[in-house]
């Protein structure tokens, strides 16, 4: 038998906040299960099922190879090329796989939030489960590529982990933003594709940070994934690549930021979701 | 007995935006013109502070100032016309949309199901959609485990467990669906017009299980337009009207005062009107009907004791073949008594020219039992379409006992659907 919780509450204007984070506790098995739903379905009717999230992240790589380092002969800072380039790819896919379905998770489960009561904030956290599991296997790939260039990491490594999580918050903190946008202004869905796809060339990922102007580099550090990206490739080629403190605090300070307004418009927004969907 | 629910003045307000009414979402643009707009007002007139409503909103009070208490183990029936704010005043109580004003006390924990099998997914089995559809309603995993054989024999599925519900025929999905949800453990339980789903066979097991569940002495707050069902499950009845609470306390008294509500909506000439608000038909046009008794026209006050002329006048516009204008006989519960067509006692289809006609039917007297009936009038061409709204005109009549049946004993209730004054026959055999 369950647990049978006797508990009274009042159901007000203004005043669902009270409970919010305790249910949001309470309700951490539909998030097991919704996280575990996106996972099981992605590649149902797929022929070759999760082998797209290998294949995907190794063709954009080979892409880059060609155009970046045979083409136009970009520096790599002394790490192999291939290498060099995964090591971005893998916190860029992250991120704008992440954030893409992030914005798009509460539009997708609209008869959910019309016919049920949870937190909300459920949904969107869940999404972004399948872009780690997609992670957690193009990282096997990365270690292929590293054993295939006889290339092997040093202690750096052991900070990967907290820039993934930077990575996710980036991408919780800018997705919540968008998903609460997106209920009410259809609009955004055309938006989210765009942002990905011009982030993918302001953000370093098929060249380095370096070749930046001096001048134009604070600037460049205000998004966020600079940080992220070059932390990553600072981790994997064990120091070999730049990483300053400034972007990095200034990495840390704009995602803060992005997930302060993310999850402050989404708890505005949250209760008007139903009648709004 | 302690308090289960407790609704205090209770609002919910909507807006409704005119002009799109294809799209219910804004797009961003015409919000930022809507903003520029009054942005530029403000500036224009800084210091009035009226808000310049744009003339394509209004206000909608989906609900308004109700008021009730619901004593822990009441079966609650939720009755009203379409419109009238039972799925909003569920929403509110199953904490899916926020009230407007207004404060709802609850004690216990509560479970809706608005929607039989919400967030089922169809690329998933039968036996992963059990555990997704349970956790969404509320249940722990542990629970559905401990509930898992129930759910599946009492949806009959057993066969089909590994299979995605895609693949599912729709009864076999509401049954699944269903099952669910009946297993769910809560003190208060909410439930939307769920029972209106799966044949009539798996209707009545759901009916029985809701049944069983009222009996464990949970809450239970049920909507439905299946008046006969409420009637049977519940012991309290809140009748809205258009967002207000019209009545709170016994289900009989409640279902009672809304049939009266849709006696008084409707006179002769309302009748009339709605006949000629039906859609256009291109070969038929249903111009009037009229009820009369003795060749007296009669509203709404029907004797049984005499024959009940129902005539339907129309217009054949060009030549239809098969058009068969209909007349049910419907009880308050709303079940069909009978359904007569006007060309039933033919052989052959009909082919009817243009022009203008009249069909009566006589029902004979001795037949309709002294309560509230509907009278449905419809038509259509056999086999290709309604030629007046599927639901056709709807007239409700209070009959009264003028016939012979059961004339000697006045007080005795009348027991059955119809009061047929059938012949009998008494023989002295012996003395």
């Amino acid at each position: 038998m369950t647990e049978k919780q006797e508990f009274q509450f009042t159901i007000e204007a203004g005043k669902a906040e009270r409970h919010y984070w305790e249910d949001l506790w309470r309700y951490r098995e539909l998030f097991y299960i919704l996280a575990w739903r996106d996972i099981s379905v992605r590649y149902k009717q797929t022929v070759i099922g999760v082998l797209w999230a290998v294949l995907r992240p190794l063709l954009t790589m080979i892409i880059f190879v060609l155009v970046f380092d045979k083409i136009a002969k970009l520096p790599s800072e002394g790490v192999p090329y291939p290498i060099f380039v995964f090591a971005a790819m893998l916190p860029w896919t992250f991120f704008s796989s992440s954030f893409s379905d992030a914005s798009n998770s509460l539009i997708g489960n609209a008869n959910l939030i019309s016919k049920v009561y949870f937190p909300r904030l459920i949904i969107p956290v869940a999404s972004i489960v399948v872009s780690v599991v997609d992670f957690a296997i193009s990282f096997c790939l990365l270690i292929v590529l590293m054993a295939w260039y006889n290339y092997w990491p040093s202690w750096q490594i052991v900070t990967l982990p907290l820039f993934l999580l930077l990575g996710f918050f980036a991408a919780l903190g800018s997705g919540l933003f968008i998903a609460s946008l997106n209920v009410k202004y259809r609009d955004f869905r055309f938006v989210i594709p765009f942002v990905v796809q011009i982030g993918l060339y302001i953000s370093p990922v098929g060249f380095s940070t370096t070749i930046v102007p001096e001048e134009y580099q604070l600037l460049y550090y205000l998004n966020p994934m600079v940080g992220v990206i070059d932390g990553f490739r600072w981790a994997i080629s064990g120091g070999t690549t730049a990483l300053n403190e400034v972007e990095l605090l200034m990495s840390v300070g704009m995602v803060v930021f992005f997930c302060i307004i993310g999850i402050v418009r989404f708890r505005k927004t949250e209760k008007t979701f139903a009648d709004v969907i | 007995m302690s308090i289960a629910i407790k609704v205090e003045n209770l609002s919910k307000k909507y807006i409704i935006q005119h002009e799109k009414k294809t799209a219910d979402y804004e797009t961003f643009s015409e919000s930022l013109i809507q903003g520029s707009k009054n942005l530029a007002n403000k500036i224009i007139q800084p210091f009035t502070h009226t808000e310049i409503a744009p003339h394509t909103q209004e206000e909608f009070w989906a609900l308004k100032d109700i008021n009730f208490e619901i004593n822990q183990g009441d079966k609650v029936g939720i009755i009203g016309r379409n419109g009238a704010g039972k799925s909003t005043l569920l929403k509110v109580l199953s904490r899916i949309t926020e009230p407007t004003s207004g404060k709802v006390h609850i004690n216990g924990r509560i479970a809706s199901l608005l929607e039989v099998g919400t967030g089922f997914h169809p690329e998933l089995t039968g036996r992963e959609n059990i555990f997704l559809n349970g956790a969404i309603l509320g249940m722990s995993r542990k629970e559905i485990k401990l509930k898992f054989d129930e759910i599946v024999a009492f949806a009959e599925v057993e066969k089909f467990l590994d299979t995605p519900v895609k693949r599912y025929s729709s009864g076999m999905y509401v049954r699944l669906a269903f099952a669910v949800a009946a297993h769910l453990e809560s003190d208060i339980l909410v439930i939307d017009e769920v029972l209106a789903v799966g044949d009539i066979q798996f209707q009545k097991k759901c009916l029985g299980k809701m049944g069983e569940v009222s009996k464990e002495g949970r809450t239970v707050l049920f909507v439905s337009h299946n008046l006969s069902a409420i009637k049977q499950l519940c012991n309290k009845g809140v009748l809205l009207r258009q967002g207000v609470l019209g009545s709170y306390g016994n289900t009989e008294d409640v279902i009672k005062l809304y049939l009266q509500d849709s006696i008084k909506n409707k006179d002769n000439i309302f009748l009339k009107k709605e006949i000629d608000s039906f859609p256009e038909d291109p070969d038929f046009r249903m111009t009037d009907v009229v009820l009369s008794q003795c060749g007296k026209k009669v509203e709404k006050i029907v004797q049984n004791g005499a024959p009940l002329e129902v005539t339907i006048k129309y217009q054949v516009k060009n030549e239809i073949i098969g058009l068969r204008i209909f007349v049910d006989m419907l009880d308050s519960q709303e079940t069909i008594l009978f359904r007569s067509f006007h060309d039933e006692n033919h052989a052959e289809i009909v082919s009817m020219m243009p022009g203008y006609y009249e069909s009566k039917l006589t029902i004979p007297s001795g037949i309709l039992a002294p309560f509230q009936h509907f009278i449905c009038v419809k038509s259509g061409v056999f086999g290709i379409r309604y030629t007046t709204p599927e639901v056709g005109v709807r007239i409700p009549i209070e009959v009264e006992h003028t016939s012979n049946y059961n004339r000697a004993y006045p007080g005795d209730k009348i027991v059955g659907c119809l009061a047929l004054s059938l012949n009998w026959n008494i023989e002295g055999l012996r003395q």
